[in-house]
């Protein structure tokens, strides 16, 4: 029974290493103590509560988290995720919002054929249009929910009244973007929504030129807040371009500078909001 | 043994009251993120964005949409002026909602689920929300049609269907027939429906008066009067054909 297969010594302890996990062991270690992995996440791999809380506090895109906070806090059924959900698709709309920008001019001889244009020849162009679209009608929803949990559980009480005035701002901001978005496809549907929707600016009071006391100011239906907010006295080109300015430029850096102020009120007005 | 187990469930041994964001937090903000991004990119390529024939402002639809997200406030036109549903309402709405957290001074039910602790905030903010805002979108999306006519699902949407316009101002069925006296009484109305409003609220509080105080109060029972004078105007035109209660030459309510 003489062995006389070749004896290669590293190949059996290999073996063995595959068949105990060793091996796994061995390649993490391999790459998480490399210069290129060390230079990149500025804490140990090892799961130590050091490390827990270095990977929150020493992390970019995390360190909006607490490191610690309430068990409460954590369960699904208190805040319905709500609040996260809106800025993920918020986040959606910003990643197939500006991959639409690519394929899409506003300007009326061009928006409505660049639409048909993702749609049939654009590769994913139709996929990247949905997304967009069902993420902002998503995120009008998901943001009346959180704001309706944050009314059941109390949560704009002493001391987060301000991070609820803030939200009142981002419910408006995310109405706007949705609406002034309504219009970009330039079809029937888009212009006579917004048709709807601005003639309600031509009765504002002392600025629109049908609202009460117009006279006295001496507005026109050139000159007045509608025509400031499309560009003219109807809906047209003009509107398409104010329209897509504000939608792609001015409203989300509004609205993400609010995100920003209301996640950091989170934390300064002491996390999540429970029963103490 | 008998007591451990009589014990409140809660208080088990060993776990903290806090716990570490990574990676308890993060795990499940990285699964809710999953989920939610599956069922976009399936709801994405089973239904398509709708996309209809090219803008043509020479061809007016009939009706005319706004927003589904707006349609609770388009509704609300058919009982007021422009000025009112499409400017101050949405104004009133911001401001009103900014207000909350200045207004409810009640410290019960701070971060917490409760009805029993806060049953008048719940109730106003429920008919807010679900009646005046959601319910009133339901029907903008699938009762309204041409001619901002009502058409249960089952109707063929007629674009002829009219519908008498038989409505009248309050003060002319009050036997005012003149511009100005109509002016003054449909004034008179809405001023006594503010001011007792008002001043029964708060005779009914005047024990929390010194506690709330009078700009909180005096806010507060405008803002719920304006809520519920628009439930009521609803009503009357529904139930009374009343179209306005007070008429001046430069606004109508
Ligand atoms: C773009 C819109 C918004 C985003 C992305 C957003 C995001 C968030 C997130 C991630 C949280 C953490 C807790 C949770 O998920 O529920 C939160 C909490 C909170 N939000 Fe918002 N929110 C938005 C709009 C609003 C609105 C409209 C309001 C109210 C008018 C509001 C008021 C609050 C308050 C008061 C808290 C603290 C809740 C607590 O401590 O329990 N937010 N928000």
């Amino acid at each position: 029974m003489a062995n006389k297969a070749p004896q290669i010594p590293g190949i059996a302890e290999f073996i063995h290493k595959i068949k105990s996990g060793e091996i796994f062991t061995e390649i993490a270690k391999e790459i998480t103590e490399s210069q290129l992995w060390t230079s990149t996440f500025r804490h140990g791999y090892a799961d130590t509560p050091r490390n827990r809380v270095l990977q929150i506090a020493s992390n970019v895109w995390l360190h909006l988290h607490p490191v610690k906070m309430h068990r409460h806090a954590l369960r699904i059924k208190f805040t319905w995720c709500m609040g996260g959900i809106t800025f993920l698709l918020f986040l959606s709309t910003v990643v197939t919002g500006v991959i639409l920008m690519f394929y899409y001019r506003p300007v009326g001889e061009y928006a409505y054929y660049d639409m048909k244009y993702l749609q049939y020849d654009v590769p994913f162009g139709m996929l990247m249009r949905n997304m967009h679209r069902w993420a902002a009608h998503a995120m009008v929803i998901t943001v009346w929910l959180h704001m309706f949990r944050v009314f059941l559980t109390g949560s704009y009480k002493p001391p987060r009244e301000f991070n609820w005035v803030i939200g009142v701002f981002l419910v408006t901001f995310t109405l706007l973007l949705s609406f002034t978005g309504y219009l970009l496809p330039w079809d029937q549907l888009a212009m006579w929504a917004v048709t709807v929707g601005t003639n309600m600016a031509r009765a504002t009071p002392f600025l629109g030129n049908e609202g009460p006391f117009a006279e006295y100011v001496g507005v026109t239906p050139r000159y007045d807040a509608r025509s400031l907010l499309i560009g003219g006295s109807l809906v047209g080109p003009p509107a398409l371009l104010r329209f897509y300015v504000l939608h792609c430029i001015f409203i989300p850096l509004i609205a993400g500078a609010l995100m920003i102020v209301h996640f950091w009120r989170i934390r300064k007005d002491g996390g999540i909001s429970g029963p103490l | 043994m008998a007591q451990a187990a009589a014990a409140p469930k809660k208080k088990v041994e060993g776990v903290p009251e806090k716990l570490h964001v990574w990676p308890y937090l993060v795990r499940l903000e990285f699964l809710c993120a999953l989920v939610v991004i599956i069922a976009l990119t399936v709801w994405s390529i089973v239904i398509d964005a709708p996309l209809e024939e090219a803008a043509n402002p020479t061809k007016t639809p009939n009706p005319s949409k706004a927003p589904w997200y707006f349609l609770g406030l388009q509704d609300i036109l058919v009982y007021f002026d422009p000025w009112f549903a499409g400017v101050v309402a949405p104004v009133l709405i911001i401001v009103g909602l900014m207000l909350i957290p200045y207004l409810d001074v009640n410290p019960k039910g701070n971060g917490y689920y409760t009805y029993h602790e806060r049953k008048v905030a719940i109730w106003v903010y429920c008919f807010g929300f679900l009646v005046l805002w959601i319910a009133l979108i339901i029907m903008g999306v699938f009762l309204r049609g041409p001619g901002w006519n009502l058409f249960m699902p089952w109707q063929y949407w007629d674009p002829h269907k009219v519908v008498a316009l038989v409505s009248v101002d309050l003060p002319y069925s009050f036997g005012f027939r003149d511009y100005t006296w109509s002016a003054i009484f449909g004034g008179g109305v809405l001023l006594a429906y503010f001011g007792i409003g008002t001043g029964v609220y708060f005779f009914m509080e005047r024990k929390a008066l010194k506690s709330v105080g009078f700009l909180r109060m005096f806010l507060k029972i405008q803002l719920a009067l304006i809520m519920m004078g628009i439930v009521i105007k609803i009503v009357l035109r529904i139930g009374f054909n009343v179209k306005y209660i007070m008429v001046t030459p430069w606004i109508s309510i």
